[in-house]
């Protein structure tokens, strides 16, 4: 909510993407949030799920094709076509990659980070249109999530707070 | 570059109040800007986190993220969160007369 100071109070932000790319905004967002003292919960849908699925949510990759933005080997190099992204193997390279410059910036990999969002006070939820479709039961998702949400549940407990899709 | 009075001792801080020379410290300083951030009355633990901060500072050139914190300062997050509410690292910086963290993370 914003206040009369312009200060942000809550963020609720839906987590929709299941690569890297596209879990780690979210992630950061959120603890981001926590470390400036706002109220910050992350709903994941679609393939966003992964994020929080025990066992998958460490086996998270960058996606190497259909990027037209992607360069190797680092963000200034030469493009990486979809059809050479598509090569087995290289999408799990580049996340290696990836992931050793996140750890230099002590960005920690999935399973931590929501350890560490969750410990900061972030709320983790699943959204049940999704959990239903893909046939999950609770007890497949991390410790941190605290329930599986429909989306009329989600809009509730948004109330006051700004609403960000990623 | 602006001055100001705490705890009675003139310091060099920049616009945000964060004092930019960690020699100027004392612990009378981190006690006046912990009650100005409406935090404490300082603890044992709350020095815990003060102490590793400027160990860690002094010896690594930054300051620490809340997971070298976890990590090698042995604080729990929570603890962190419980101890220093509504921004910890910015606010324990600010009390142990270090700059404001810069990092995203």
């Amino acid at each position: 909510m914003s206040e009369a100071d312009g200060k942000i109070k809550s963020v609720s932000i839906v987590c929709s993407k299941g690569s890297l790319e596209g879990i780690y905004p979210a992630l950061i967002m959120a603890n981001g949030a926590r470390m400036e003292g706002i109220e910050a919960s992350i709903f994941f849908t679609f393939f966003g799920l992964y994020a929080i699925l025990k066992k998958f949510n460490e086996k998270i990759k960058i996606a190497t094709v259909g990027n037209p933005a992607m360069r190797v080997p680092d963000a200034k190099g030469i493009l990486l076509p979809t059809i050479i992204g598509a090569i087995p193997g290289m999408s799990t390279f580049a996340t290696k990659m990836m992931m050793k410059e996140m750890e230099q910036l002590d960005i920690p990999p999935i399973p931590e980070f929501l350890e560490m969002i969750h410990d900061a006070g972030g709320r983790l939820y699943a959204c049940k249109a999704t959990v239903d479709m893909f046939h999950l039961k609770p007890e497949d998702f991390c410790d941190e999530v605290e329930k599986v949400l429909t989306v009329g549940e989600f809009y509730q407990l948004s109330a006051g707070s700004e609403i960000i899709f990623t | 570059m602006p001055s100001a009075e705490i705890a009675g001792v003139t310091v060099d801080v920049n616009e945000e109040g964060y004092l930019t020379d960690p020699g100027q410290w004392t612990r009378a300083i981190g006690e006046a800007i912990a009650a100005e951030l409406g935090i404490g009355p300082m603890t044992d633990e709350h020095w815990k986190v003060i102490d590793f901060l400027r160990k860690d500072t002094a010896e690594q050139g930054q300051v620490p993220s809340i997971r070298r914190i976890k990590k090698t300062g042995d604080i729990p997050t929570k603890e962190l969160y419980a101890l220093f509410p509504d921004g910890p690292l910015k606010k324990s910086t600010k009390i142990a007369g270090l700059p404001k963290p810069a990092s995203c993370i």
